[in-house]
């Protein structure tokens, strides 16, 4: 997928004046963060699970190759594949050869953000196959032609009038000519559209929530049941998973599933969880022949025993997008590529590169919401940080910000002059707001007197001032 | 070794700073494979078998699913009685068990059953159940000759037949389950684990019941 992570600041003005995504913004922030606070509380030992979670995650990733190699061999002994792709292309070239093989036309596919990694579709179509997107929220998006905007829920910056337009102009040609308005009633025409789909494809490609290296099974959490039927009903499976998706027992599993769901949709249990192991066997009467697990780095492995190294437990719950202040505002295409959200800032720039992508770990207030809801505690303003110290180490940071840096800092570490110097400007602003009390507009700071006024400073002084008085006084 | 494979297993262990794992360290990761540790126990599921049982219809039931409790004698007839109550035609795809054939289905005479996988065309399918997780009202299928995968989830209507001995506390009950069933090292094809019918909150997050699969989830909870 091409970023446009560099013009963020572009995005994020558009996204603040567009009605229909404000609109859509305003649901999120009390549905998601509300179920999720409301099943958290339900479950006492949830916070002991999300210590357990975080615990697992680390011993697999300090053992990875060995979890990996582990899952192959289950899968090869059950008389499946497995593929090794250290970057996107080599995904992309192994994909389209196992469609090719089978002389795929349609590939039924559910939700993949590793596939949207890679920029699978394009590359498939360039080919003339034709993935068909099936878990509802991408279908949708897959027909206006954008980019998933979060990675639970991928159409949640629509609102339910422009699903209805979309279908409206897209199931014409289909002979739907009425133009819907209950959400049922869209709900089951894309059924129906793309049950014709799933009983057509030659392949069914889904992504994995898990890959279990004990019984080298793959594992999928959803709600819909799209990704079970695209991989009971083709002849050929497809998994697409990135390396950090092994596990290495069911046990495991059960800790990771109960704090999984709770934190994305604040469910007990998702309606499907699922696991497939190999292809069909001897007396079933259905289920792929083929069953095949692409297992891709893209950048991954060089993260271990780094500092960052705690960004790959990530389960993708979508809860730290949920809680973000910064993702409601603008919500997720405004991050300009795959992941947005805070383990999208955390994520991008390690696979895209901080040049590219150094303006996302700045969209943060490090409020902290991301890190305290988190099911394996990864700790995204840390994270964020570190990027940020890159950054300006990398000498990306544009030279007004870095000139403004560096005069602070020539300030700070002169304790009397900074003093002196705000202590004055203090008195300024407070002469000169006497009669308002605020500025509307101020030089050198429209950045913040655009949208709102600046208080004028109270009277009494600066804080410096005001502690040494107190200081003098309590000891007189 | 194929180089692909080669470069990204090196690849991970240059990061870590080790070679291949060797020593204590192996052994170590092969004892935790062979004896797999426990996570949390989950206190709201350790319960005697009645209250789990109870536990268990009281989630499935919070899930959207509708739950029959009834004795064998009496599955065949719940079961047309549901189709009759919800204006369901009197036909499903069952899935050709011996569990569910020890019923008696030839005393429902308007009832017409086709043994076998699911068709596009089936409105209904009837099948059994491996096991069911009273913690969360969550039914766990395994595919085989016995319980073809497609009858979970083509058809718009799915009845389930659950044994109140076959309901376990949570997760690692169902996974002792299998290996004591299929082998310490292999799985079924496919295990579904399922709670309620098929949703989507795709549209505004507002839930929807039937997105792909069953829109209507009935389980007949069989008393012994």
């Amino acid at each position: 997928m091409q970023s446009t992570a560099r013009d963020f600041k572009h995005n994020a003005h558009e996204a603040l004046v567009d009605p229909n995504l404000q609109d859509s913004l305003s649901k999120l922030k009390v549905g998601f963060s509300e179920r999720r606070r409301q099943a958290a509380e339900r479950l006492p030992e949830f916070e002991a699970l999300r210590d357990r979670a975080r615990d697992i995650k680390n011993h697999t990733l300090a053992n990875l190759d060995f979890y990996l190699e582990e899952f192959e061999r289950k899968v090869i002994a059950l008389g499946g594949h497995v593929h090794w792709a250290p970057t996107a292309e080599d995904a992309q070239r192994i994909i389209a050869d196992l469609c090719k093989s089978v002389d795929a036309k349609t590939i039924a596919k559910s939700k993949s953000m590793v596939s949207e990694e890679i920029g699978l579709n394009d590359h498939l179509e360039a080919l003339g196959i034709a993935p068909i997107e099936t878990d509802l929220g991408e279908y949708i998006i897959q027909l206006r032609h954008e980019p998933p905007s979060h990675i639970i829920a991928p159409a949640v910056h629509l609102t339910k009038d422009q699903v209805a337009d979309t279908f409206y102009e897209h199931h014409k040609a289909l002979g739907f000519t009425k133009r819907l308005t209950e959400r049922n009633d869209l709900v089951a025409e894309a059924r129906y559209v793309l049950r014709q789909k799933f009983l057509e494809a030659d392949v069914g490609l889904n992504g994995a929530n898990f890959l279990v290296a004990e019984t080298g099974s793959s594992m999928l959490v959803t709600n819909e049941g799209n990704a079970d039927l695209s991989n009971t009903l083709p002849r050929m499976q497809i998994v697409l998973a990135s390396i950090e998706k092994v596990i290495p027992t069911l046990e495991d599993a059960a800790v990771l599933l109960r704090v999984l769901a709770r934190s994305a949709t604040g469910q007990e249990s998702s309606a499907y969880t699922t696991l497939n192991t190999g292809p069909k066997r001897d007396g079933d009467l259905d289920g792929p022949s083929q069953y095949h697990v692409v297992i891709l780095d893209n950048g991954r492995s060089s993260v271990l025993g780094t500092k960052m190294q705690d960004m790959l437990r990530c389960i993708r719950c979508g809860a730290c997008m949920n809680h973000c202040p910064v993702y409601g505002a603008i919500g997720g295409h405004a991050y300009g590529w795959v992941y947005p959200g805070p383990i999208g800032a955390v994520l991008t720039p390690q696979l895209i590169g901080v040049e590219e992508a150094g303006n996302l770990p700045n969209a943060s207030t490090f409020c902290g919401r991301c890190e305290s809801v988190c099911p394996v505690r990864i700790p995204l303003p840390g994270l964020m940080r570190h990027w940020r110290e890159r950054e300006f180490e990398q000498h990306l940071t544009p030279r007004a910000v870095r000139q403004g840096l560096a005069l602070w800092s020539f300030l700070a570490r002169r304790p009397k002059l900074y003093r002196r110097l705000t202590q004055l400007a203090n008195r300024m602003l407070a002469t000169f707001g006497k009669v308002e009390g605020r500025y509307r507009s101020l030089p050198l700071a429209s950045g913040w007197t655009r949208f709102r006024d600046l208080p004028a400073p109270q009277p009494g002084g600066t804080f410096h001032s005001q502690w040494a008085r107190q200081r003098s006084r309590t000891r007189a | 070794m194929s180089d692909a494979r080669s470069q990204i297993l090196n690849g991970i262990r240059r990061s870590l700073h080790r070679g291949e794992l060797s020593g204590a360290a192996r052994t170590a990761v092969d004892q935790r494979l062979a004896d797999p540790p426990h996570g949390p126990v989950v206190a709201r599921a350790q319960l005697p078998q009645p209250e789990k049982v109870a536990l268990f219809c009281q989630w499935a039931e919070a899930n959207n699913a509708t739950v029959a409790r009834v004795a064998a004698p009496e599955v065949p007839a719940e079961v047309s009685s549901y189709l009759a109550r919800n204006n369901l035609p009197a036909a499903a795809a069952m899935a050709p068990s011996p569990l569910l054939d020890g019923y008696d289905w030839a005393s429902q005479k308007m009832l017409s059953l086709r043994r076998g996988r699911a068709e596009a065309s089936d409105q209904v399918s009837i099948t059994g159940a491996f096991a069911a997780i009273a913690e969360t009202g969550t039914l766990v299928m395994t595919s085989g000759p016995d319980h073809p995968v497609s009858l979970n989830l083509l058809p718009d209507t799915h009845v389930v037949v659950l044994r109140e001995a076959d309901i376990v506390s949570g997760y690692e009950d169902v996974w002792a389950l299998l290996r004591a069933r299929y082998g310490k090292n292999t799985m079924p094809r496919t295990v579904n684990t399922i709670t309620g019918p098929s949703r989507t909150g795709d549209i505004e997050q507002a839930m929807e019941l039937g997105a792909h699969g069953p829109r209507r989830m009935h389980i007949v909870v069989v008393r012994e």
